[in-house]
């Protein structure tokens, strides 16, 4: 009865918002992944986009490199683009917007440009794809920018920036 | 990944719609919306874990069951391989650079497109940052490559 109770707390103290909508969504994501990977063999990240498209409009050898799947990358972007907006119609009723300052989002946004370039992967291309393949690369990386990402978010938290 | 297999006349549907279910199961998440992430980094609310296992293990079924029950993806025929990508210092580098962008941010690319499907229009700022990004080290890279001693193939 009371280990059930501290467990209880435990849970409420870690998942204040319970884990159905995390798991759900977690499988969900996966789903995607997995559904494209079953009819094509393609491992899809969301962050070569960045770099693919930048080929349509810079001569640049590193974006050139990524012609050949530029066009279906724009169709995989645009399909997550629309399937959060069918989220925000049916399920969320209005639009959300962050109360997070422009400059984190732009500044956190170049650097997140630049490193999932360099470090070969981001959340989805290490995280949801790498760790599936059971990538030793892609785990020292999700390590890293795991590691890195708590660092940061609690220095910031620490300093008084919010939101 | 040569242009050749995006022939078949399914290819493209299949794309988007993998893209669908992708993009909808990060807004249900609510890793579309950077306070979630944040909120993780910060030790408030450790559902993110659920979502990224809770992906990876998905995937990791496919990656694990496909290329032994199948003779080659279904659309296409292409083989069925794992994401596999060379260990080298770039993927510190890379990381920590990332790290620190997610951390200030609590956006990601993925997340950052669903984040627009939700209407949140300020994730723009993140999306015009990420493509700076990924430009100003792309044109760095490049020049590196084709003034430096040898080109190196690493993504």
């Amino acid at each position: 009865m009371f280990t059930e109770l501290i467990a209880a707390s435990l849970v409420e103290t870690l998942f204040p918002n319970g884990i159905y909508r995390y798991a759900v969504g977690g499988l969900l994501v996966g789903l995607g992944a997995a559904v494209i990977y079953l009819g094509t063999g393609i491992a899809a990240g969301a962050s070569t986009f960045l770099e693919s498209t930048l080929s349509y409009v810079s001569g640049q050898s590193r974006f050139q490199r990524y012609r050949p799947s530029r066009d279906w990358r724009v169709v995989f972007t645009l399909g997550i683009v629309l399937g959060a907006a069918v989220y925000g119609v049916f399920w969320q009723g209005a639009t959300w917007t962050t109360e997070v300052q422009p400059w984190r989002l732009l500044v956190g946004g170049l650097l997140v440009g630049v490193g999932t370039r360099i470090g070969k992967g981001c959340t989805s291309g290490h995280g949801v794809c790498g760790v599936g393949s059971a990538s030793r690369t892609s785990f020292v990386g999700v390590a890293t920018f795991l590691l890195v990402a708590i660092g940061t978010a609690q220095l910031v938290m620490a300093v008084g920036v919010v939101p | 990944m040569s242009a050749d297999h995006e022939a078949h006349p399914l290819f493209m549907p299949l794309v988007f719609i993998g893209g669908l279910i992708f993009g909808f199961g990060l807004a249900f998440s609510h890793m579309a919306r950077p306070e979630v992430v944040l909120a993780f980094l910060q030790f408030a609310d450790f559902g993110l874990l659920f979502v990224m296992f809770g992906a990876a293990i998905v995937t990791g079924l496919g990656f694990f069951l496909a290329p032994r029950l199948l003779d080659g993806a279904l659309l296409t025929g292409d083989s069925l391989g794992r994401r596999l990508k060379s260990l080298d210092r770039n993927v510190l580098y890379g990381g920590t650079i990332f790290g620190v962008g997610w951390g200030l941010s609590g956006i990601c690319p993925g997340a950052a497109y669903a984040s627009l499907g939700i209407g949140n229009f300020p994730i723009l700022w993140g999306i015009a940052g990420m493509f700076a990004g990924a430009y100003l080290q792309g044109v760095w890279r490049s020049r590196r490559a084709s003034t430096g001693p040898t080109a190196t193939g690493a993504d």
